[in-house]
Protein backbone atom coordinates (compact mmCIF):
# COMPACT_ATOMS: atom_id res chain seq x y z
CA UNK A 1 0.00 0.00 0.00
CA UNK A 2 1.18 3.65 -0.90
CA UNK A 3 1.84 5.69 1.75
CA UNK A 4 -0.86 8.93 1.73
CA UNK A 5 1.16 12.02 2.14
CA UNK A 6 0.31 15.50 0.03
CA UNK A 7 2.09 17.06 -2.61
CA UNK A 8 3.47 20.02 -3.02
CA UNK A 9 -0.04 21.83 -3.92
CA UNK A 10 -1.14 20.82 -0.65
CA UNK A 11 -3.27 18.02 -2.21
CA UNK A 12 -3.79 14.53 -1.22
CA UNK A 13 -2.85 11.88 -3.03
CA UNK A 14 -2.15 8.09 -2.89
CA UNK A 15 1.51 8.51 -4.46
CA UNK A 16 4.82 10.11 -3.59
CA UNK A 17 5.00 14.06 -3.63
CA UNK A 18 6.29 14.56 -7.59
CA UNK A 19 7.60 18.24 -8.07
CA UNK A 20 5.42 20.76 -8.16
CA UNK A 21 4.03 21.73 -11.22
CA UNK A 22 5.80 24.30 -13.02
CA UNK A 23 4.54 27.10 -14.84
CA UNK A 24 6.88 27.72 -18.21
CA UNK A 25 10.16 26.39 -19.38
CA UNK A 26 12.10 24.42 -16.85
CA UNK A 27 14.10 27.51 -16.46
CA UNK A 28 15.86 29.13 -12.89
CA UNK A 29 14.98 32.18 -14.13
CA UNK A 30 12.21 34.58 -12.43
CA UNK A 31 9.20 34.83 -13.03
CA UNK A 32 8.47 38.14 -14.77
CA UNK A 33 5.13 38.49 -12.52
CA UNK A 34 3.94 36.71 -9.72
CA UNK A 35 -0.19 36.83 -9.08
CA UNK A 36 -0.14 36.69 -5.57
CA UNK A 37 3.22 37.69 -2.86
CA UNK A 38 2.62 35.21 -0.11
CA UNK A 39 4.43 36.43 2.45
CA UNK A 40 5.09 36.49 6.95
CA UNK A 41 4.76 39.77 8.07
CA UNK A 42 6.73 39.43 12.10
CA UNK A 43 5.46 41.77 15.30
CA UNK A 44 9.08 42.71 16.39
CA UNK A 45 7.42 44.59 19.12
CA UNK A 46 4.96 41.20 20.56
CA UNK A 47 7.64 38.34 19.83
CA UNK A 48 8.35 37.10 23.18
CA UNK A 49 11.05 34.66 21.85
CA UNK A 50 9.42 31.61 22.67
CA UNK A 51 10.76 29.47 19.89
CA UNK A 52 7.74 27.80 19.26
CA UNK A 53 7.57 28.97 15.65
CA UNK A 54 11.04 26.75 15.29
CA UNK A 55 9.56 23.97 16.61
CA UNK A 56 5.98 24.08 14.96
CA UNK A 57 8.05 24.58 11.72
CA UNK A 58 10.62 21.54 12.20
CA UNK A 59 7.70 18.77 12.83
CA UNK A 60 5.19 20.45 10.34
CA UNK A 61 8.28 19.88 7.65
CA UNK A 62 9.58 17.09 9.14
CA UNK A 63 6.47 14.85 8.95
CA UNK A 64 5.44 16.03 5.65
CA UNK A 65 6.73 17.40 2.14
CA UNK A 66 10.34 16.29 1.09
CA UNK A 67 13.03 14.95 3.00
CA UNK A 68 12.87 15.53 6.88
CA UNK A 69 14.90 17.66 8.59
CA UNK A 70 17.60 15.80 9.92
CA UNK A 71 19.42 16.04 13.02
CA UNK A 72 22.91 14.70 13.61
CA UNK A 73 24.45 13.71 17.35
CA UNK A 74 20.97 15.15 19.01
CA UNK A 75 21.58 13.49 21.93
CA UNK A 76 25.41 14.03 22.12
CA UNK A 77 28.06 16.46 22.86
CA UNK A 78 27.71 18.40 19.25
CA UNK A 79 23.96 18.06 18.26
CA UNK A 80 23.60 19.67 14.63
CA UNK A 81 20.45 20.00 12.84
CA UNK A 82 18.28 21.40 9.62
CA UNK A 83 16.07 24.05 10.59
CA UNK A 84 13.66 26.59 8.38
CA UNK A 85 12.86 29.00 10.98
CA UNK A 86 15.31 30.78 13.46
CA UNK A 87 15.02 33.10 16.53
CA UNK A 88 18.19 35.53 16.89
CA UNK A 89 17.64 37.95 19.91
CA UNK A 90 19.55 41.41 19.67
CA UNK A 91 20.59 43.71 22.07
CA UNK A 92 19.64 47.43 20.72
CA UNK A 93 21.91 50.05 22.79
CA UNK A 94 20.09 53.47 22.12
CA UNK A 95 22.21 56.63 22.63
CA UNK A 96 22.93 58.07 26.06
CA UNK A 97 22.47 56.63 29.45
CA UNK A 98 18.90 54.88 28.24
CA UNK A 99 18.90 51.04 29.20
CA UNK A 100 19.46 48.64 26.05
CA UNK A 101 16.50 47.08 24.71
CA UNK A 102 16.27 43.03 23.30
CA UNK A 103 14.40 42.19 20.59
CA UNK A 104 13.41 39.07 19.26
CA UNK A 105 14.12 38.25 15.71
CA UNK A 106 12.43 35.23 14.03
CA UNK A 107 14.30 35.04 10.68
CA UNK A 108 13.10 32.64 7.91
CA UNK A 109 12.89 32.49 3.84
CA UNK A 110 11.63 35.90 3.09
CA UNK A 111 10.65 34.74 -0.52
CA UNK A 112 12.24 37.79 -2.11
CA UNK A 113 10.99 38.97 -5.83
CA UNK A 114 14.62 39.28 -7.37
CA UNK A 115 15.66 35.87 -5.51
CA UNK A 116 19.67 35.16 -6.50
CA UNK A 117 18.91 31.82 -4.31
CA UNK A 118 17.02 30.65 -7.91
CA UNK A 119 19.15 32.37 -10.72
CA UNK A 120 22.44 31.11 -9.26
CA UNK A 121 20.66 27.06 -8.89
CA UNK A 122 22.51 25.21 -11.85
CA UNK A 123 19.65 22.31 -12.40
CA UNK A 124 16.83 24.42 -11.95
CA UNK A 125 15.43 22.87 -8.31
CA UNK A 126 14.79 26.24 -6.90
CA UNK A 127 12.21 28.28 -8.51
CA UNK A 128 10.11 31.11 -7.65
CA UNK A 129 6.12 30.47 -8.34
CA UNK A 130 4.45 32.18 -10.83
CA UNK A 131 1.25 31.99 -9.02
CA UNK A 132 2.31 32.51 -5.56
CA UNK A 133 5.50 34.16 -5.50
CA UNK A 134 6.67 31.10 -2.96
CA UNK A 135 10.14 30.15 -3.33
CA UNK A 136 10.84 26.30 -3.29
CA UNK A 137 13.65 23.44 -4.16
CA UNK A 138 12.24 20.54 -5.93
CA UNK A 139 14.48 18.06 -3.82
CA UNK A 140 14.60 15.56 -6.68
CA UNK A 141 16.69 17.55 -9.23
CA UNK A 142 18.75 19.33 -6.23
CA UNK A 143 22.66 18.28 -6.67
CA UNK A 144 23.37 19.79 -3.20
CA UNK A 145 25.87 22.17 -4.48
CA UNK A 146 25.19 24.80 -1.59
CA UNK A 147 25.03 27.70 -4.22
CA UNK A 148 22.43 29.24 -3.39
CA UNK A 149 22.71 28.86 0.15
CA UNK A 150 25.95 30.86 -0.56
CA UNK A 151 23.66 33.55 -2.67
CA UNK A 152 21.08 34.32 0.39
CA UNK A 153 22.11 37.03 2.44
CA UNK A 154 19.61 35.94 4.57
CA UNK A 155 20.96 32.64 5.71
CA UNK A 156 17.71 31.38 4.91
CA UNK A 157 18.56 28.11 3.35
CA UNK A 158 20.53 25.14 4.88
CA UNK A 159 22.02 21.94 3.35
CA UNK A 160 20.44 18.93 5.20
CA UNK A 161 23.87 16.94 5.39
CA UNK A 162 21.71 13.80 5.77
CA UNK A 163 19.61 13.87 3.10
CA UNK A 164 22.40 15.90 0.85
CA UNK A 165 19.76 18.55 -0.08
CA UNK A 166 19.19 21.99 0.09
CA UNK A 167 16.48 22.84 2.35
CA UNK A 168 14.27 26.01 2.97
CA UNK A 169 10.64 27.31 4.36
CA UNK A 170 8.31 26.42 1.85
CA UNK A 171 6.14 28.74 3.57
CA UNK A 172 3.96 25.66 4.69
CA UNK A 173 2.67 24.93 1.01
CA UNK A 174 1.25 21.86 1.70
CA UNK A 175 -0.47 23.45 4.44
CA UNK A 176 -2.08 26.66 3.10
CA UNK A 177 -3.62 25.12 0.10
CA UNK A 178 -4.75 21.52 1.92
CA UNK A 179 -8.34 21.40 1.80
CA UNK A 180 -8.37 18.04 3.82
CA UNK A 181 -6.56 20.75 6.89
CA UNK A 182 -9.65 22.93 8.91
CA UNK A 183 -9.87 26.31 7.55
CA UNK A 184 -8.14 27.82 10.42
CA UNK A 185 -5.32 25.26 9.91
CA UNK A 186 -4.99 27.14 6.48
CA UNK A 187 -1.90 29.03 7.17
CA UNK A 188 2.00 28.41 8.03
CA UNK A 189 2.88 26.16 11.04
CA UNK A 190 4.61 29.27 12.51
CA UNK A 191 2.32 31.44 12.21
CA UNK A 192 -0.59 28.85 13.59
CA UNK A 193 1.48 28.31 17.02
CA UNK A 194 2.84 31.87 18.01
CA UNK A 195 1.02 32.06 21.18
CA UNK A 196 1.71 35.96 21.15
CA UNK A 197 -0.04 36.44 17.41
CA UNK A 198 3.50 37.79 16.07
CA UNK A 199 3.53 36.32 12.64
CA UNK A 200 0.78 36.99 10.37
CA UNK A 201 0.33 35.53 6.75
CA UNK A 202 -0.93 36.96 3.54
CA UNK A 203 -0.87 38.38 0.29
CA UNK A 204 1.81 41.17 0.30
CA UNK A 205 0.91 42.22 -3.20
CA UNK A 206 -3.02 43.24 -2.47
CA UNK A 207 -2.73 46.49 -0.60
CA UNK A 208 -6.29 45.57 0.95
CA UNK A 209 -4.74 42.93 2.42
CA UNK A 210 -4.62 42.64 6.36
CA UNK A 211 -1.18 42.12 5.99
CA UNK A 212 -0.57 44.69 3.76
CA UNK A 213 -2.60 47.51 6.47
CA UNK A 214 -0.31 46.06 9.22
CA UNK A 215 2.93 46.90 6.95
CA UNK A 216 1.63 50.15 5.89
CA UNK A 217 0.21 51.31 9.74
CA UNK A 218 3.57 49.93 11.46
CA UNK A 219 5.98 50.98 9.01
CA UNK A 220 6.85 47.40 7.79
CA UNK A 221 10.85 47.23 7.14
CA UNK A 222 12.73 44.66 4.83
CA UNK A 223 15.45 43.24 5.40
CA UNK A 224 19.34 44.31 3.54
CA UNK A 225 17.55 46.14 1.21
CA UNK A 226 20.46 47.51 -0.10
CA UNK A 227 21.22 43.99 -1.34
CA UNK A 228 18.78 44.22 -3.69
CA UNK A 229 16.94 40.89 -3.08
CA UNK A 230 13.39 42.96 -2.68
CA UNK A 231 12.21 40.45 0.45
CA UNK A 232 8.59 40.15 0.17
CA UNK A 233 8.40 39.63 4.24
CA UNK A 234 8.44 42.54 6.38
CA UNK A 235 9.33 43.04 9.94
CA UNK A 236 7.03 45.21 12.42
CA UNK A 237 9.72 47.62 14.13
CA UNK A 238 9.07 47.39 17.82
CA UNK A 239 7.23 50.08 19.55
CA UNK A 240 8.95 53.03 21.33
CA UNK A 241 8.70 52.47 25.16
CA UNK A 242 6.51 54.23 27.43
CA UNK A 243 8.49 56.55 29.67
CA UNK A 244 8.03 54.64 33.11
CA UNK A 245 10.08 51.07 32.69
CA UNK A 246 8.36 49.78 35.05
CA UNK A 247 4.50 49.88 35.45
CA UNK A 248 4.39 48.40 38.64
CA UNK A 249 6.51 50.94 40.94
CA UNK A 250 4.32 53.41 41.34
CA UNK A 251 1.37 51.53 43.32
CA UNK A 252 4.78 49.65 45.53
CA UNK A 253 5.50 50.46 49.21
CA UNK A 254 8.59 52.44 49.23
CA UNK A 255 11.73 50.08 50.74
CA UNK A 256 12.64 52.04 53.70
CA UNK A 257 16.06 54.19 52.70
CA UNK A 258 16.31 55.04 56.49
CA UNK A 259 17.37 52.60 58.86
CA UNK A 260 14.20 52.33 62.26
CA UNK A 261 15.65 50.99 65.95
CA UNK A 262 18.51 49.15 66.69
CA UNK A 263 19.80 49.58 63.13
CA UNK A 264 19.27 53.71 63.75
CA UNK A 265 21.44 53.09 66.96
CA UNK A 266 24.07 50.66 65.09
CA UNK A 267 24.45 52.86 61.95
CA UNK A 268 24.87 56.62 63.75
CA UNK A 269 27.37 54.74 66.44
CA UNK A 270 29.57 53.14 62.94
CA UNK A 271 29.04 56.65 61.51
CA UNK A 272 30.52 58.78 64.43
CA UNK A 273 33.63 56.52 64.89
CA UNK B 1 33.58 30.93 3.75
CA UNK B 2 34.31 27.48 4.14
CA UNK B 3 37.46 26.32 2.78
CA UNK B 4 36.60 22.97 1.06
CA UNK B 5 39.07 20.88 -0.11
CA UNK B 6 37.11 19.92 -2.87
CA UNK B 7 36.71 23.46 -4.48
CA UNK B 8 39.93 24.18 -3.73
CA UNK B 9 41.41 21.36 -5.54
CA UNK B 10 38.68 21.92 -7.98
CA UNK B 11 39.89 25.43 -9.01
CA UNK B 12 43.21 25.47 -8.38
CA UNK B 13 43.67 22.39 -10.36
CA UNK B 14 41.33 23.42 -13.32
CA UNK B 15 42.32 26.28 -13.25
CA UNK B 16 46.18 25.21 -14.16
CA UNK B 17 44.94 22.48 -16.92
CA UNK B 18 43.22 25.33 -18.67
CA UNK B 19 45.59 27.57 -18.29
CA UNK B 20 48.44 25.22 -19.57
CA UNK B 21 46.23 24.20 -22.47
CA UNK B 22 45.42 27.55 -23.57
CA UNK B 23 49.88 28.24 -24.04
CA UNK B 24 49.60 24.52 -25.68
CA UNK B 25 46.81 25.70 -28.51
CA UNK B 26 48.38 28.78 -29.10
CA UNK B 27 51.71 29.24 -28.09
CA UNK B 28 54.73 30.41 -30.07
CA UNK B 29 56.55 27.00 -30.03
CA UNK B 30 54.46 24.36 -32.30
CA UNK B 31 53.71 21.53 -29.79
CA UNK B 32 54.07 17.78 -32.11
CA UNK B 33 55.01 14.23 -31.02
CA UNK B 34 55.62 13.48 -27.25
CA UNK B 35 56.03 16.64 -26.60
CA UNK B 36 52.71 17.19 -27.43
CA UNK B 37 51.29 13.94 -25.82
CA UNK B 38 52.97 14.89 -22.37
CA UNK B 39 51.41 18.32 -22.82
CA UNK B 40 48.21 18.13 -23.34
CA UNK B 41 47.73 14.80 -21.36
CA UNK B 42 48.71 16.51 -18.47
CA UNK B 43 46.86 19.99 -19.37
CA UNK B 44 43.68 17.38 -19.69
CA UNK B 45 44.30 15.18 -16.81
CA UNK B 46 44.63 18.98 -14.61
CA UNK B 47 41.24 20.33 -16.07
CA UNK B 48 39.58 16.99 -15.99
CA UNK B 49 40.58 16.28 -12.39
CA UNK B 50 39.58 19.90 -11.19
CA UNK B 51 36.59 18.98 -12.33
CA UNK B 52 36.10 15.81 -11.08
CA UNK B 53 37.20 17.42 -7.41
CA UNK B 54 34.22 19.72 -7.51
CA UNK B 55 31.77 16.47 -7.95
CA UNK B 56 33.24 15.74 -4.35
CA UNK B 57 31.59 18.98 -3.19
CA UNK B 58 27.68 17.50 -4.42
CA UNK B 59 25.74 16.24 -1.66
CA UNK B 60 24.23 13.84 -4.81
CA UNK B 61 26.90 13.62 -7.16
CA UNK B 62 25.05 11.32 -8.93
CA UNK B 63 22.64 14.01 -10.41
CA UNK B 64 25.92 15.84 -11.65
CA UNK B 65 24.51 15.98 -15.42
CA UNK B 66 21.19 18.17 -14.04
CA UNK B 67 23.42 21.00 -13.71
CA UNK B 68 23.56 21.25 -17.79
CA UNK B 69 20.04 22.43 -18.05
CA UNK B 70 19.85 26.17 -16.09
CA UNK B 71 22.88 27.69 -18.76
CA UNK B 72 20.50 30.25 -19.19
CA UNK B 73 20.85 31.80 -16.29
CA UNK B 74 23.55 30.16 -14.00
CA UNK B 75 26.85 30.66 -14.00
CA UNK B 76 27.71 27.24 -12.60
CA UNK B 77 25.89 25.73 -14.91
CA UNK B 78 27.90 27.47 -17.88
CA UNK B 79 30.74 26.85 -16.23
CA UNK B 80 30.14 23.49 -16.99
CA UNK B 81 29.14 23.25 -20.77
CA UNK B 82 32.27 25.69 -21.09
CA UNK B 83 34.34 23.43 -19.69
CA UNK B 84 33.46 20.01 -21.48
CA UNK B 85 33.07 22.41 -24.83
CA UNK B 86 36.73 23.44 -23.93
CA UNK B 87 38.47 19.84 -22.93
CA UNK B 88 36.41 18.85 -26.56
CA UNK B 89 37.82 21.50 -28.33
CA UNK B 90 41.26 21.16 -27.00
CA UNK B 91 41.01 17.26 -27.18
CA UNK B 92 40.69 17.24 -30.68
CA UNK B 93 43.14 19.98 -31.38
CA UNK B 94 45.42 17.56 -29.30
CA UNK B 95 44.79 14.86 -31.24
CA UNK B 96 45.45 16.36 -34.41
CA UNK B 97 48.96 17.37 -33.13
CA UNK B 98 49.72 13.63 -31.45
CA UNK B 99 48.63 11.95 -34.14
CA UNK B 100 48.84 13.61 -37.15
CA UNK B 101 51.24 16.28 -36.34
CA UNK B 102 49.78 19.17 -37.48
CA UNK B 103 48.54 22.46 -36.42
CA UNK B 104 44.54 23.76 -37.12
CA UNK B 105 45.08 27.10 -36.18
CA UNK B 106 41.40 28.01 -36.01
CA UNK B 107 41.05 24.91 -33.76
CA UNK B 108 43.78 25.91 -31.35
CA UNK B 109 42.75 29.61 -31.18
CA UNK B 110 38.99 28.21 -30.38
CA UNK B 111 40.42 26.11 -27.79
CA UNK B 112 42.73 28.69 -26.25
CA UNK B 113 39.12 31.18 -26.13
CA UNK B 114 36.93 28.66 -24.79
CA UNK B 115 39.85 28.21 -21.95
CA UNK B 116 39.96 32.01 -21.32
CA UNK B 117 35.97 31.96 -21.39
CA UNK B 118 35.74 28.73 -18.78
CA UNK B 119 38.16 30.30 -16.42
CA UNK B 120 36.06 33.49 -16.49
CA UNK B 121 33.10 31.26 -15.95
CA UNK B 122 34.49 29.50 -12.92
CA UNK B 123 35.63 32.79 -11.42
CA UNK B 124 31.94 34.06 -12.00
CA UNK B 125 30.42 31.61 -9.67
CA UNK B 126 32.23 33.30 -6.49
CA UNK B 127 32.26 37.17 -8.49
CA UNK B 128 28.75 37.18 -9.23
CA UNK B 129 27.30 36.93 -5.21
CA UNK B 130 26.62 40.26 -4.01
CA UNK B 131 26.59 38.35 -0.73
CA UNK B 132 30.42 37.99 -0.19
CA UNK B 133 31.48 41.41 -0.75
CA UNK B 134 35.34 40.23 -0.95
CA UNK B 135 34.64 38.06 -4.49
CA UNK B 136 32.28 40.47 -5.77
CA UNK B 137 34.52 42.74 -7.75
CA UNK B 138 36.35 42.31 -10.66
CA UNK B 139 40.00 41.43 -8.82
CA UNK B 140 38.37 37.80 -8.78
CA UNK B 141 38.32 37.12 -12.30
CA UNK B 142 41.30 39.17 -13.13
CA UNK B 143 42.86 36.52 -10.38
CA UNK B 144 41.35 33.33 -11.81
CA UNK B 145 42.93 34.21 -15.15
CA UNK B 146 46.37 35.16 -14.38
CA UNK B 147 47.08 32.52 -11.92
CA UNK B 148 45.89 30.10 -14.60
CA UNK B 149 47.78 32.03 -17.50
CA UNK B 150 51.21 31.60 -15.27
CA UNK B 151 50.86 28.28 -14.52
CA UNK B 152 50.24 27.90 -17.93
CA UNK B 153 53.68 29.88 -18.80
CA UNK B 154 55.37 28.19 -16.06
CA UNK B 155 54.38 24.35 -17.41
CA UNK B 156 55.23 25.57 -21.06
CA UNK B 157 59.15 26.84 -19.78
CA UNK B 158 58.40 30.36 -21.45
CA UNK B 159 61.15 32.31 -18.95
CA UNK B 160 60.09 35.68 -20.10
CA UNK B 161 56.56 35.32 -20.58
CA UNK B 162 56.36 33.56 -17.04
CA UNK B 163 58.21 36.25 -14.69
CA UNK B 164 56.35 38.94 -16.25
CA UNK B 165 53.02 37.39 -15.95
CA UNK B 166 54.34 36.29 -11.81
CA UNK B 167 55.40 40.22 -11.26
CA UNK B 168 51.71 41.22 -12.77
CA UNK B 169 50.06 38.78 -10.96
CA UNK B 170 51.48 39.54 -7.79
CA UNK B 171 50.82 43.14 -7.70
CA UNK B 172 47.13 42.47 -8.81
CA UNK B 173 47.46 39.92 -5.83
CA UNK B 174 48.50 42.67 -3.21
CA UNK B 175 45.80 45.10 -4.74
CA UNK B 176 43.15 42.55 -4.64
CA UNK B 177 44.09 41.65 -0.54
CA UNK B 178 44.03 45.54 0.40
CA UNK B 179 40.52 46.56 -1.47
CA UNK B 180 39.42 42.97 -0.35
CA UNK B 181 39.84 43.88 3.25
CA UNK B 182 37.48 47.17 2.85
CA UNK B 183 34.49 45.35 0.46
CA UNK B 184 32.25 44.44 3.36
CA UNK B 185 32.36 47.74 5.30
CA UNK B 186 31.41 49.40 1.58
CA UNK B 187 29.12 46.84 0.86
CA UNK B 188 26.56 49.02 3.07
CA UNK B 189 25.13 46.27 4.89
CA UNK B 190 25.56 46.27 8.87
CA UNK B 191 23.80 44.53 11.22
CA UNK B 192 21.59 47.40 11.39
CA UNK B 193 20.18 47.22 7.96
CA UNK B 194 20.41 43.13 8.53
CA UNK B 195 17.82 43.77 11.71
CA UNK B 196 16.37 46.93 10.48
CA UNK B 197 16.98 48.14 14.04
CA UNK B 198 19.02 50.43 13.30
CA UNK B 199 16.65 53.44 14.15
CA UNK B 200 16.64 52.89 17.91
CA UNK B 201 20.60 52.48 18.57
CA UNK B 202 23.43 50.31 18.03
CA UNK B 203 22.47 46.63 17.39
CA UNK B 204 24.45 43.82 19.26
CA UNK B 205 24.05 40.09 18.67
CA UNK B 206 22.90 39.06 22.26
CA UNK B 207 22.36 35.66 21.57
CA UNK B 208 22.35 33.28 18.11
CA UNK B 209 19.24 30.78 17.66
CA UNK B 210 21.37 27.74 18.36
CA UNK B 211 23.95 27.35 21.16
CA UNK B 212 26.03 24.62 18.61
CA UNK B 213 26.84 25.26 14.99
CA UNK B 214 24.56 24.69 11.91
CA UNK B 215 25.59 24.72 8.58
CA UNK B 216 25.16 28.22 8.11
CA UNK B 217 27.91 28.90 11.03
CA UNK B 218 30.33 26.14 9.86
CA UNK B 219 30.01 26.98 5.80
CA UNK B 220 29.52 30.59 5.64
CA UNK B 221 31.35 31.91 8.89
CA UNK B 222 34.62 30.37 9.01
CA UNK B 223 36.11 31.94 11.17
CA UNK B 224 38.75 29.73 12.30
CA UNK B 225 40.17 29.31 9.18
CA UNK B 226 41.54 32.88 8.91
CA UNK B 227 43.02 32.83 12.17
CA UNK B 228 46.50 32.89 10.34
CA UNK B 229 46.05 35.04 7.67
CA UNK B 230 48.42 37.02 7.53
CA UNK B 231 51.01 34.24 7.87
CA UNK B 232 49.55 32.28 4.99
CA UNK B 233 49.24 35.60 2.68
CA UNK B 234 53.23 36.01 3.61
CA UNK B 235 53.61 32.25 2.49
CA UNK B 236 51.36 32.56 -0.39
CA UNK B 237 53.18 35.51 -1.93
CA UNK B 238 56.52 34.03 -1.67
CA UNK B 239 55.41 30.72 -2.83
CA UNK B 240 53.35 31.70 -5.98
CA UNK B 241 55.40 34.96 -6.74
CA UNK B 242 58.68 35.61 -4.98
CA UNK B 243 60.51 32.10 -5.38
CA UNK B 244 59.30 31.34 -8.79
CA UNK B 245 60.57 34.11 -10.07
CA UNK B 246 63.84 34.00 -8.37
CA UNK B 247 64.29 30.23 -9.15
CA UNK B 248 63.59 31.23 -13.35
CA UNK B 249 66.66 34.04 -13.19
CA UNK B 250 68.58 31.49 -12.79
CA UNK B 251 66.78 28.36 -14.71
CA UNK B 252 69.42 29.09 -18.49
CA UNK B 253 72.29 27.95 -15.67
CA UNK B 254 70.39 25.20 -14.15
CA UNK B 255 68.09 23.46 -16.70
CA UNK B 256 64.94 21.56 -15.93
CA UNK B 257 65.68 20.95 -11.46
CA UNK B 258 64.95 24.68 -11.64
CA UNK B 259 61.77 24.52 -13.64
CA UNK B 260 60.52 21.51 -11.75
CA UNK B 261 60.93 23.66 -8.31
CA UNK B 262 59.36 27.29 -9.77
CA UNK B 263 56.50 25.10 -10.95
CA UNK B 264 56.10 22.80 -7.44
CA UNK B 265 56.50 26.38 -5.66
CA UNK B 266 54.15 28.19 -7.66
CA UNK B 267 51.49 25.58 -7.92
CA UNK B 268 52.08 25.24 -3.98
CA UNK B 269 51.37 28.88 -3.26
CA UNK B 270 48.37 28.74 -5.79
CA UNK B 271 47.11 26.16 -3.30
CA UNK B 272 47.71 28.59 -0.23
CA UNK B 273 45.79 31.48 -2.10
CA UNK B 274 42.57 29.45 -3.14
CA UNK B 275 42.55 28.56 0.87
CA UNK B 276 42.86 32.26 1.89
CA UNK B 277 40.55 33.24 -0.89
CA UNK B 278 37.63 30.82 0.71
CA UNK B 279 38.71 31.54 4.51
CA UNK B 280 39.21 35.46 4.21
CA UNK B 281 35.61 35.23 2.40
CA UNK B 282 33.23 37.31 5.12
CA UNK B 283 29.47 36.55 4.16
CA UNK B 284 27.04 39.08 5.09
CA UNK B 285 24.86 36.43 7.03
CA UNK B 286 27.42 37.26 9.54
CA UNK B 287 25.77 40.14 10.88
CA UNK B 288 22.51 38.20 12.19
CA UNK B 289 25.43 36.19 14.12
CA UNK B 290 27.50 39.50 15.24
CA UNK B 291 30.09 37.66 14.13
CA UNK B 292 32.63 37.84 10.10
Amino acid sequence: MSEERPNHDGRWTDTAPGPAQRGSADVTDLPAFTERSLGLVIDLDTCVGCHACVVACKGWNTEHYGAPLADSDAYGANPVGSFLNRVHSFEVQPDGDAPARLVHFPKSCLHCEDAPCVTVCPTGASYKRSEDGIVLVNESDCIGCGLCAWACPYGAREMDLVEGVMKKCTLCVDRIYNENLPEEDREPACVRTCPTGARHFGDLSDPSSDVSKLVAERGGIELMPEQDTKPVNRYLPPRGKDGELDVLAPFLEPVAEEPKGFMAWLDSALERL
Amino acid sequence: MHPAKSIILFTTLSGLGFGFLAFLCVGPSPVTGWGAVAGFASGLALAGAGLMASAFHLGHPERALKAFTQWRSSWLSREGWLACATLAVTGANAAFAVFAGIRVPPLAWLGAVLCVITLTATSMIYAQLKTVPRWNHWTTTALFLLLAFCGGALLSAMTWTAVTLLAGTGLVQCYAWRIGDSRLRASGTTSATATGLGGSGAVRSFEPPHTGDSYLTREMIHVIARRHSRKLRRTAFLLSFLLPVALLSAASAYGQAIWAAAICAHVAGVFVLRWLFFAEAEHVVGFYYGRR
